[in-house]
């Protein structure tokens, strides 16, 4: 599984609550929702954003609210990938469990800038930043996290494991 | 090895005599949560994957608290779904309008988790009942609907952080102080994936109104969870208050912290986070020239009985100054109805104040007092990120109960100290 696209950057501690205000979650539709991501601090970003752009972020990217929300508009927006220095916690197991690749790399977040054309394979964790002729290698995923990666997210891994009986 | 209290907890609710940090497991669950916003999903991901029954319809909650009494037709048939679903699995625990609180004060209020327990909550702020001594951590909607059909989540086992709690908090200081001034001693991502573990002589001195407050925001420095110890404090709150046994866990006295921080509670003075994250901390007395054009008492981390008492003692006999807007919201019903038996919704009416029922409303910018340009409040919330409570100029202060009613007196941050 592979990614290429252009890079929307942003700085450290991107909260949840500007990926998509709370002030739109009257509504669950993704499509709907999708249309205002990130507008608190980026207002063009849904105007430029095209399936398969990569968004690259500081430390604690997605703190704050549980919102299940917030990683669902950013892969409803077309982004493939987030690449950060690290994630919060609960954003992290959302992206997981509902199919939204992200990735922890230092070096890519201090190497990439904003407007760069970057390719991510997935299966290796290698990051290729095309504009500036540069490679990066992000953690992989433990194995446990690959298999609900795999089964498409964990509600697909729970079926797989033969659910609640449902 | 030993292991720290919520390593403990995790290990029992996984079937382990041991876990270590970094390890993967499955681990039962005692208590599953959702609200208004979140549950809606949890709801559709559940009848998607195709499940027709709950785990037990007994330990599943679902609180109607962000946008009720609903606040517009879409709110309303997000409440209306959650409503249905609650029906259709007979889920004991459902909190509508009239019986429910905002999530994190009702829950430990009515008894539904206790000492021992291992809880998730599709709520950030499901953090809050590490005070009981119970691990509770905040997922996603993904997460409470795997958690109501099949009881059990997965969880990487956290390491810890020690805060080593000695002396006592002066007066008009509280837990809200306590949590704020570590925040802004560790930052926002100051202890993510991990466990913030209160422990010293210190802990005996925090009521549990304090415990709860300091728990509640675990998340905003990043952590897990925040976990305090059982002690008498915690029997007395439980005690005919639980409406299941619980179980006390103790950490190994050679449990393993990353690291260990002495706070000393006296030293902790008065304390305001400045926009736009709760790290920018400063003191009250030196945030004194910031003019406020609203102050907001009230919400999962300060809409608890104590709280509402000490906005009270400072409020009583007063009038809030010409130009702010005071707006106060008890935590729960019990709280609100405490409030009036006390006369203490009068007092704070007669200050130029409003009294809402229960909602999260004005904390996430829902409704109940949105901010509109250029405008600040001063807010015993939680998160003053960009756009929290309103416009995106405007700015939230965040502060304790007691620094809020006092500002609400002067037009301006006050230290509480510094009023009657």
């Amino acid at each position: 599984m592979n990614a290429q696209g252009s890079v929307f950057k942003y700085p450290d501690n991107v909260d949840t609550d500007v990926i998509i205000p709370a002030r739109y979650l009257n509504s669950q539709d993704a499509a709907e929702l999708a249309r205002h991501c990130m507008e608190d601090i980026d207002p063009d970003f849904v105007n430029k954003v095209k399936p398969g752009d990569i968004m690259v972020g500081g430390w604690n990217f997605g703190c704050g609210s549980s919102r299940e929300h917030a990683p669902l508009v950013i892969k409803t927006s077309g982004v493939a990938c987030v690449i950060a220095k690290s994630f919060a916690r609960i954003f992290y197991r959302n992206a997981i469990n509902i199919g939204l690749p992200i990735l922890e790399c230092e070096a890519a977040v201090d190497g990439i800038q904003a407007g760069d054309e970057v390719a991510v394979d997935f299966d290796t964790g290698v990051i290729t930043n095309l504009t500036r002729g540069e490679n990066y290698r992000a953690q992989p995923f433990p194995p446990f996290i690959q298999d609900i990666i795999r089964a498409g997210g964990l509600m697909n891994s729970i079926r797989e494991k033969g659910g609640n009986k449902a | 090895m030993g292991m720290t209290m919520t390593q403990k907890i995790l290990a029992a609710h996984a079937g382990l005599d041991e876990v270590k940090p970094g390890q993967l497991i499955n681990a039962r669950l005692d208590q599953v949560l959702g609200n208004d916003i979140t549950t809606p999903v949890a709801i559709n991901e559940f009848e998607k994957a195709g499940f027709n029954s709950v785990f037990d319809n007994g330990r599943i909650n679902i609180v109607l608290d962000h946008f009720v009494p609903n606040k517009d037709i879409k709110s309303a048939q997000q409440s209306k779904q959650c409503r249905e679903f609650a029906n259709k699995y007979d889920i004991i625990n459902f909190f509508d309008v009239g019986k429910m609180g905002i999530e994190h004060a009702l829950l430990p209020e009515q008894g539904i988790v206790t000492a021992g327990d291992c809880i998730i909550g599709a709520d950030s702020h499901t953090c809050t009942y590490g005070a009981v001594g119970a691990f509770s951590t905040g997922v996603g909607s993904t997460d409470m609907a795997a958690g109501m059909a099949t009881g059990m989540a997965w969880f990487k086992v956290p390491a810890a952080i020690r805060f080593n709690l000695t002396g006592k908090l002066g007066p008009r200081v509280s837990g809200k102080d306590v949590i704020l001034h570590i925040i802004g001693m560790i930052g926002v991502d100051g202890a993510l994936y991990k466990s913030m573990e209160f422990t010293g002589p210190g802990v005996a001195s925090l009521s549990m109104d304090d415990r709860l407050c300091i728990c509640n925001m675990a998340i905003e420095a990043g952590a897990k969870n925040g976990i305090f110890p059982v002690d008498q404090v915690t029997v007395d709150y439980l005690t005919g208050r639980s409406r299941r046994e619980w179980k006390v866990y103790e950490a190994d006295p050679d449990a393993e912290y990353e690291k260990t921080i002495e706070i000393d509670l006296a030293a902790i003075e008065p304390t305001v986070s400045w926009p736009h994250l709760p790290e920018n901390t400063h003191t009250a007395k030196e945030s004194e020239s910031i003019a406020i054009d609203q102050v907001v008492i009230g919400s999962c981390t300060n809409g608890r009985l104590e709280d509402m008492q000490a906005a009270y003692e400072i409020l009583k006999g007063k009038t809030i100054a010409p130009g702010v807007r005071g707006i106060i919201i008890p935590g729960t019903m019990q709280v609100y109805k405490t409030c009036l038996q006390n006369g203490w919704l009068e007092a704070f009416i007669d200050a130029g104040c409003i009294v809402s029922t229960p909602t999260c409303g004005p904390c996430l910018g829902g409704y109940m007092g949105i901010l509109a340009e250029g405008e600040r409040c001063i807010s015993t919330t939680n998160r003053n990120f960009v756009g929290r409570m309103g416009h995106v100029k405007s700015e939230v202060y965040l502060a304790s109960p007691a620094t809020a009613a006092a500002s609400a007196l002067t037009g301006h941050i006050t230290d509480p100290r510094e009023v009657e």
